[in-house]
């Protein structure tokens, strides 16, 4: 076992933290994106009419079939030709880094509909029916009634999702962005420092995911008092 | 669209694209039914061991979970892959990296060497032990403290009330949850082709960089994918069936 050499992490500081919020930014942006679109895939998926759930059952099924670094190949493909098509531009209208959130956005939209789906589901009938009742119309009762008790029920799983969220956002390592790992990985080729490098993003990623998952807790336990 | 690519020779390997992506599905299929093997065991005995009166082992157990649990599956991948032959002694990690067999000689000829394909296994069994660990626990603390104090009282020891009480149940009660981890293992193998592992997602990107066409690809390599993902929820759905407890849970399938 060689001699280990700590300082390139301290070295490579800037690159790292860069690296970081490269993976930040893109964990908030699929983690809003995810949320507000699987809500959307989850009332779809719920609607009485076909033409809607249908098709939304099949993009959620399709893309929980795939592996996410498959998912993340696809719309490194397609993003770019579907948005050149639309501007007319060609070529490099879309950068790496749009062509990975869109992505993160469409599979995380499709785990998170499933989750909020059971959410939804997860609300007595006699609640959207008590709404109509009161006159409230279908939008109404989803907003104002459905939607914020189930928000509610659902919140530690929501959040557990975070958590593996941001995990996978190494993800992009495939598709050559530089987050986290991605400058770690370059820091590394570049002083043969891999070892020391890759432990430190290992224990980054303990730590940051260890708290957070032990807060989830403290929080599911909470609300399961409250209740 | 140009279908007819995935039938022409391939550059190396001797085979068509078909053939490539056939190789990759060979390679997915072998990680993951290996890791599973990993993932089944040693799931099996940290998820009963948190279970356990005996406090050592539950703190073990727990440490074991949280660990694996919180590092990304990729940066896992990495560690067994490039750090784990430096940390140990000089001559095993020279080994390992070096003279551990070429798999040219196997079926459906890969490019890579056992060393990659071992570390990709021992990576995912041991990360999706954590979770099958979790599904286990839950497995057998859903079923009622009865049942265990029934088997003591019947003059069982602890380690027969776990091997003709408890498991029994629990594992029929996981048969789903267990379905799921068995399709995330699979479907995370993919990880493995950051260490060069040529499987399926592997091949459907080599064929679309040597052939341009992208879509043929990445399209074949996704329906291989869906039907694998039909075929194991149909085969679960019939052994838990088989095996399901009379007036216990949900019989007929349907979860």
């Amino acid at each position: 076992m060689g001699e280990m050499d700590w300082s390139v992490v301290w070295k490579y500081r800037e690159a790292l933290w860069d690296g970081m919020l490269t993976s930040l930014q893109l964990f908030a942006i699929a983690l809003a994106g995810g949320i507000f679109f699987g809500t959307l895939l989850a009332l779809a998926r719920l609607a009485r009419w076909k033409a809607l759930s249908v098709p939304a059952a099949g993009f959620v099924n399709l893309i929980r079939a795939i592996p996410f670094i498959m998912a993340i190949f696809w719309f490194y493909f397609l993003t770019p030709m579907i948005v050149s098509k639309f501007t007319g531009q060609q070529g490099e209208a879309v950068g790496p880094f749009t062509s990975a959130v869109v992505a993160f956005i469409m599979v995380e939209s499709a785990y998170y509909s499933e989750i909020i789906r059971a959410g939804i589901q997860s609300i007595p009938r006699g609640q959207p029916s008590a709404a109509y009742a009161l006159g409230m119309n279908y939008r109404q009762s989803m907003v104002h009634i459905v939607l914020p008790q189930a928000f509610r029920n659902m919140l530690p799983v929501m959040l557990t999702q975070a958590v593996i969220l941001f995990q996978d956002t190494s993800l992009v390592y495939v598709v050559a962005l530089k987050d986290f790992l991605g400058a770690a990985s370059k820091a590394g080729q570049l002083t043969g420092r891999i070892v020391e490098l890759y432990l430190f993003v290992a224990v980054v990623f303990f730590l940051v995911c260890f708290a957070a998952s032990w807060a989830v807790k403290r929080l599911q336990a909470r609300l399961a008092v409250s209740r | 669209m140009d279908w007819k690519v995935l039938l022409e020779q391939a550059p190396s390997g001797g085979m068509t694209y078909l053939g490539w992506l056939a190789s990759g599905l060979f390679w997915t299929l072998a990680v993951s039914a290996c890791a599973w093997v990993i993932a089944f065991a040693v799931g099996s005995v940290v998820g009963v061991a948190r279970t356990v009166p005996l406090a050592a082992a539950r703190l073990a157990a727990t440490a074991y979970v949280e660990l694996f649990r919180n590092i990304p599956l990729l940066v896992q991948m990495f560690l067994w892959y490039f750090v784990m032959p430096e940390v140990i002694p000089k001559d095993w990690g020279d080994w390992l990296k070096q003279d551990m067999p070429n798999l040219l000689t196997l079926p459906f000829a890969a490019q890579f060497s056992l060393w990659e394909f071992t570390a990709a296994v021992l990576c995912l069994g041991l990360y999706t032990a954590s979770r099958v660990a979790e599904q286990v626990r839950s497995g057998i603390q859903s079923l009622p403290r009865g049942q265990t104090s029934a088997g003591l009282a019947m003059g069982l020891t602890l380690p027969q009330v776990y091997r003709h009480v408890t498991l029994p149940m629990a594992y029929r009660i996981i048969i789903p949850p267990m379905t799921s981890e068995f399709l995330t293992i699979f479907k995370n193998s993919s990880t493995a082709l950051t260490i060069g592992v040529l499987e399926l997602t592997a091949q459907s990107r080599q064929i679309s960089e040597y052939t341009f066409k992208t879509f043929e690809a990445f399209t074949a390599a996704t329906l291989i994918y869906i039907a694998i993902t039909m075929t194991v929820i149909l085969a679960m759905r019939a052994l838990e069936k088989r095996v399901a407890v009379p007036g216990y849970i949900s019989q007929g399938g349907g979860h």
